[in-house]
């Protein structure tokens, strides 16, 4: 059982010419393996912010991120430690694979680094990270990223990104760049992953419909503030603060529909 | 759906026990090297190369291919017109220019390499550092090489060159590529910035990839072609200053080459009754400017392929049996169904 700690989180950025930002104010939140939290908000509420300090890609101004009660060291062995047990799949899967390097690459640097498993048996390794992720490895491993679809190289992702055998995992909207048909298989995979290694998932998103179907928990983030946090349905069908209320608003309902079709179609043209 | 068939393909493979003989045996390294130089697999490209390689022959198998040593002296034939024994004549002291130009090769080849590759080196080593570090480091480095960038360097070789009596070849490639490497670090510095912030270096770097690791495995070889263009660039840079300082007699004439060739020929005023002593030296520098120039323009076709002139896009359109001047998108017709509001119709001209 994994813990960790997000308490009294602010982060500043100093933007050339108009003072600061403060993009985070005061963040306090907790995940624990096999638990999902849902982080919602528009773009520019610090969504991203939060990952990139969870990943360490940046530091906090002030507060304290600890897992299982121990702060993050700032180099070294341990802040490796602390990498292996938390990892992050990327928003664009188009951009977070390595052009240059084959499948095999990207998923033998993590199993390597961390050193996984011993080295005589790092292909296996790769082989059964491929299958976890519905990939079929023999065809797949010595492929580019350029020769496969957005969704496999989402999978491939979740992949490197389960290699280390994390214990918890920060998806920032992982399937916001793909392709709205696939969308619902890479999120029932990542839930499917979820269950079978009892992951804590920070979901990153703004889709609402999403959030609620795969998490337990929502927090709603707006201009770097936590505006409303609870179990997912009482957010989004008692929301709370007005914020919430108009980002339930904005997502299209189901129930209404459009004006009649033939209509839409002869005022477009 | 579509999910639903993504993962069903993958799957009945799933079921199958994995035989690790019937897997893929990774790309060796010779296969990974081989695709590197992709970039220079393009018309442009190639007939750059073949015209180097030539180059290359003659500098190498040049005492095998010159009629006679460069410096022997004939003083029964001064100043004489191409003929079958001189094919390109000889000098005022009886040298073959011919054979001049053939051992000529080697001087010119040789600090052109040795200039590129020791130019380059600095340049992967200032530009990549500075690109990827942040804040003053990467600032301090940026304005050394801007420093650099503005450099007088054709004074600067003068200077240091005649401080010496007898500088080396090592010596003056090194000052043509101390002179010559800012170039390519600018532009690295710039590509490589941008390269800092994709996600993949990011998630390299979440990953705990080491620091050396991060450039050398995961950027430099989405840099390779901007590497290779600019060795291409500084040996283009070092032919032309070394037979410049050749011509105006900075380097000593023990270092034969082709700007060697065209000080004697300034010297002894050959310019311009005696052309055969001049013309093919002068000849020979563009030859290797448009080699090098060609090699460029392919690598620069391969990193950015919209430059590809529009006349080969015309071309392979009317192959296809397109002209190029009409629209590219095939409209289709449709019929506007009867009985609709009218509007719908594109047909109508008032829009």
């Amino acid at each position: 059982m994994t813990t960790l700690d997000f308490t009294n989180v602010t982060k500043k950025y100093h933007v050339r010419g108009s003072g600061t930002l403060l993009a985070l104010d005061d963040v306090n939140f907790s995940l624990t393996s096999g638990q999902t939290i849902a982080l919602v908000g528009q773009s520019g509420s610090g969504k991203s912010t939060i990952a990139k300090i969870l990943t360490q890609l940046e530091r906090a101004t002030s507060g304290e991120i600890l897992l299982d009660g121990k702060p993050i060291p700032r180099r070294g062995r341990g802040l490796r430690r602390y990498r292996q047990q938390v990892r992050m799949v990327f928003q664009d899967p188009f951009a977070s694979l390595n052009p240059y390097h084959t499948i095999r690459h990207h998923l033998e640097r993590p199993l390597r680094l961390d050193h996984v498993v011993p080295k005589d048996q790092v292909e296996d390794e790769v082989y059964s990270l491929l299958e976890r992720v519905r990939l079929d490895p023999a065809s797949t491993i010595d492929r580019r990223p350029h020769e496969l679809s957005g969704g496999q190289r989402q999978r491939v992702a979740i992949a490197r990104a389960l290699a280390s055998r994390p214990s918890l995992l920060i998806a920032d909207e992982p399937v916001s760049m793909l392709d709205v048909s696939i969308r619902l298989g890479v999120l029932n995979l990542l839930a499917d992953l979820q269950r079978e290694s009892n992951l804590g998932v920070l979901y990153i998103t703004h889709d609402l419909a999403t959030a609620r179907h795969f998490s337990d928990e929502i927090m709603v983030l707006h201009h770097g503030v936590v505006v409303e946090r609870g179990p997912s349905d009482d957010v989004i069908l008692n929301p709370q603060h007005e914020y919430t209320l108009a980002l339930r608003n904005a997502s299209p309902d189901p129930d209404k529909h459009f004006a009649g079709p033939a209509e839409s179609a002869s005022t477009r043209s | 759906m579509a999910t639903e068939t993504d993962a069903s393909a993958a799957e009945p493979t799933l079921e199958k026990p994995t035989q690790p003989a019937g897997r893929p045996t990774p790309r060796s390294s010779w296969v990974r090297v081989a695709e590197s130089f992709a970039m220079f697999r393009n018309r442009k490209s190639i007939a750059g190369l073949i015209i180097m390689a030539v180059f290359a022959v003659v500098a190498v198998f040049a005492p095998l291919i010159a009629p006679y040593d460069p410096l022997e002296k004939d003083y029964q034939s001064l100043r004489q017109a191409p003929s079958w024994h001189h094919l390109l004549g000889t000098t005022h002291m009886g040298e073959d220019v011919l054979s001049q130009i053939i051992y000529g090769t080697r001087g010119v080849l040789t600090v052109g390499l040795i200039a590129g590759v020791l130019a380059t080196f600095v340049a992967v080593l200032i530009g990549v550092t500075a690109g990827y570090l942040a804040g003053w480091k990467s600032e301090s480095l940026s304005a050394l090489t801007n420093v650099f960038l503005v450099l007088p360097g054709l004074p600067l070789i003068i200077i240091v060159a005649s401080q010496y009596d007898n500088p080396s070849i090592i010596l003056i490639s090194a000052v043509i590529a101390i002179t010559g490497w800012a170039w390519g670090a600018r532009v690295l510095r710039a590509q490589t910035m941008s390269l800092r912030n994709r996600d993949f270096v990011q998630a390299a770097r979440a990953n705990g990839e080491p620091l050396y690791r991060i450039i050398t495995v995961e950027m430099l070889p989405n840099l390779t072609a901007i590497i290779a263009s600019s060795f291409v660039g500084t040996v283009t840079a070092a032919v032309l200053g070394l037979t410049t300082l050749a011509f105006i007699g900075v380097i000593p004439i023990t270092n034969l080459n082709w700007g060697t060739i065209l000080f004697w020929a300034q010297q002894n005023g050959a310019f311009p009754d005696f052309w055969w002593w001049y013309v093919p030296a002068g000849l020979c520098i563009a030859l290797l400017g448009i080699a090098l120039s060609l090699i460029n323009f392919g690598i620069d076709e391969y990193v950015n392929p919209r430059l590809r002139s529009a006349g080969e896009r015309a071309r392979a359109m009317r192959k296809k049996g397109l002209s190029a001047t009409s629209g590219v998108t095939a409209v289709r017709m449709v019929d506007a169904t009867p009985g609709e509001d009218g509007t719908s119709t594109s047909s109508k001209p008032a829009g």
